[in-house]
């Protein structure tokens, strides 16, 4: 159902700017006019990411958007063909990497686990990879890792008999084994139940309280919403927006709205008189109205009770990071791959909200 | 260049194989077949049956072999010739043909397999530098090959000096040529070997493309291999030397060129033109 046209955003949130510009010397990472293609497929765009220091970024993106190829290009794995990345201000790809990569732990949207070897060994691996050596100290570093999310009871079994939150359990564990000071994590609740899910996310909030950063790919709208400092939308190899959720929608919807329920058509039309009211979008049963001020809302509900009007509904509009999402891809005219972007009501069960909506 | 990590790198394929009872099984059964099974009946049948027809055609044949290689033959009776011209000399290639085939089936898999898996990824973002990475796999290729030569050979060798040793007067196995090619023209050819197939894993888009096309590099090395063992064992010393020494500085140079073939991009399997 069409009630509203989404409000025309300030052109420096969509071009994410803003924050791109604002990048300071606490960048820990910053990515500049990157682009990266293979063959034909143009995998990054022009990107410009800035990642601060101890906060939480959240790349936002459908399939494609170039997600998992800006963390590549983070840790070195991928160095760009033109524009430069920076990494705690050295070149990933370049000498220093080794340097880079030892202070990251990665979990990639496959657990990239070895299902021969037991749990045990492929954190020793892992451990041995990132110089922690072998003995006590790095035995009781993998216990703790792997207890840090439930794992350790399954250390002596063979990985190929894990489940997949399991797996996906000990990659968590292994990312987080060397104690790196960045945090790169591709889907890192997937497959996992409610509470392991939870858990991470707690997990990750602790990490940047004790100062680490951390950044994460995700679909689930849900998650980044509680969990997110900062989101950086993609769309096909380039940032779309980025910045702090709140700021930005307050940016995107500087006017409060509320969605005014009732079958007297003409009481809803005559809103429109009412002081502060800044605009009225008037659909069957129901008006949404822009007013200046929330305080602003209990007016409107008087005035519809005074002229007779039975009020059926009074929903106050408050954007969530899905409709800040949606409404941004939708003003970009591009709703490929929206499929993979799972809004949250799929998560809580609550309903789909309808404010605001694109005419 | 960090050993510590090529070595954990080596140590962890290696690992891997040892519970892969599907690769390590066939391997066992290829090694006893050739360097127990057939070599014991063989030469038990020649020295046990005693003076018949057959052994004396065998005993024939040996005057077509290099002078210097009949000079090397000991034993007064046909039997015992017949025996020490067989140990000595037909199950040379045998040697090479083992750790070779072994080793390609195991290099084949080790950088493509870890794409398939999607574990290149992990390799890709940690600290391992792609030289230490292509080192490790190398070792971890080359010691399951070399491995079960060794262990073969050491089962081989007992076997043929306590079934022809008794017929030319004693233990005589290995000969001063067996240990020249086993430890100093054998392991250059299985670097050379190893460092082209190591560039096919790293190239290929699937385990079954690697082990296909591995098989047709490394059945001409076989073959040149298996020819120049046997015509080291059959000529003098110094020729296994020189001939060693070549095959050191070709399969140097195969090995350093091979590192580049690894990178961070093909361990993703997102390289262009792989």
């Amino acid at each position: 159902m069409n009630l509203v046209a989404v409000p025309e955003p300030p052109s420096s949130d969509i071009s994410g700017s803003s924050v791109i510009e604002g990048s300071s010397s606490t960048a820990v990472v910053s990515i500049v006019s990157a682009s990266k293609s293979f063959g034909p497929v143009t995998a990054l765009d022009g990107l410009d990411l800035s990642i601060e220091k101890g906060r939480i970024s959240v790349l936002l993106g459908p399939n494609g958007a170039g997600k998992t190829t800006a963390i590549r290009m983070i840790t070195g794995a991928l160095s760009p063909d033109t524009g430069s990345a920076r990494v705690f201000g050295l070149d990933p790809a370049g000498p220093d990497g080794q340097t880079v990569r030892r202070r990251c732990g990665v979990v990639s949207a496959k657990p990239s686990l070895y299902d021969r070897l037991s749990g045990w060994d492929n954190l020793r691996y892992a451990a041995e990879l990132y110089d922690l050596g072998r003995g006590t100290s790095t035995d009781g570093r993998i216990r703790e890792a792997a207890a840090m999310f439930g794992i350790e009871g399954s250390l002596d079994h063979q990985v190929g008999g894990y489940s997949t939150g399991m797996k996906t359990r000990l990659a968590l564990s292994r990312s987080v084994l060397h104690d790196p000071d960045l945090l790169l994590l591709d889907e890192p609740t997937s497959g996992l139940d409610p509470e392991s899910a939870f858990a991470v996310l707690e997990l990750i909030r602790t990490m940047t309280r004790e100062g680490q950063t951390v950044l994460m790919c995700t679909h689930l709208l849900l998650e980044a919403e509680g969990l997110a400092d900062e989101i950086v939308v993609m769309q096909k190899g380039t940032t779309l927006l980025a910045g702090v959720p709140d700021e930005l929608a307050a940016d995107y919807w500087p006017t409060p709205q509320v969605r005014l329920s009732s079958p007297d058509h003409h009481a809803l039309e005559s809103l429109r008189n009412e002081t502060g009211v800044t605009k009225v979008e008037l659909a069957s049963g129901s008006a949404v109205v822009d007013v200046d001020d929330h305080d602003r809302i209990p007016q409107l509900v008087a005035a519809l009770v005074a002229a007779g009007a039975p009020v059926t509904g009074v929903v106050p509009f408050a954007p969530t990071l899905e409709d800040l999402y949606f409404a941004v891809r939708r003003d970009r005219g591009d709703s490929e791959g929206q499929d993979d972007i799972r809004p949250p009501e799929e998560l809580s069960g609550r309903p789909a909200r309808t404010l605001p909506e694109a005419a | 260049m960090n050993w510590s990590r090529t070595l954990t790198v080596a140590r962890t394929d290696l690992k891997q194989l040892a519970q892969a009872k599907d690769f390590w099984l066939p391997m066992v059964v290829l090694g006893s077949l050739f360097f127990v099974v057939f070599p014991g009946i063989l030469l038990l049948t020649i020295t046990q049956i005693g003076q018949v027809d057959v052994i004396a055609d065998i005993s024939d044949t040996l005057d077509v072999l290099p002078s210097s290689a009949q000079e090397q033959i000991e034993g007064q009776s046909p039997e015992g010739r017949t025996g020490y011209a067989l140990a000595v000399f037909l199950f040379a290639p045998v040697a090479v043909v083992i750790p070779l085939t072994i080793s390609t089936a195991v290099g084949a898999a080790t950088i493509v397999g870890e794409r398939e898996r999607g574990t290149g990824e992990f390799l890709a973002h940690s600290p391992a530098g792609v030289r230490e990475i292509y080192l490790g796999k190398l070792i971890a290729s080359l010691l399951p090959g070399y491995g079960t030569t060794v262990v073969g050979f050491t089962v081989y060798s007992m076997i043929v000096n306590l079934t022809v040793g008794p017929e030319v007067g004693g233990w005589f196995f290995p000969t001063a040529q067996w240990w020249v090619m086993i430890l100093w023209v054998l392991p250059p050819f299985l670097a050379i070997c190893l460092s082209l197939v190591l560039r096919l894993s790293a190239r290929v888009t699937s385990t079954a493309a690697a082990q296909q096309a591995s098989g047709l590099i490394s059945l001409p090395l076989i073959m040149i291999a298996y020819s120049q063992s046997t015509g080291a064992l059959l000529g003098s010393g110094a020729i296994a030397i020189w001939l060693g020494g070549l095959a050191w500085i070709i399969a140097i140079v195969s090995l350093n060129r091979g590192v580049r073939s690894v990178t961070r991009s093909r361990l993703l399997g997102v390289a262009s033109g792989m």
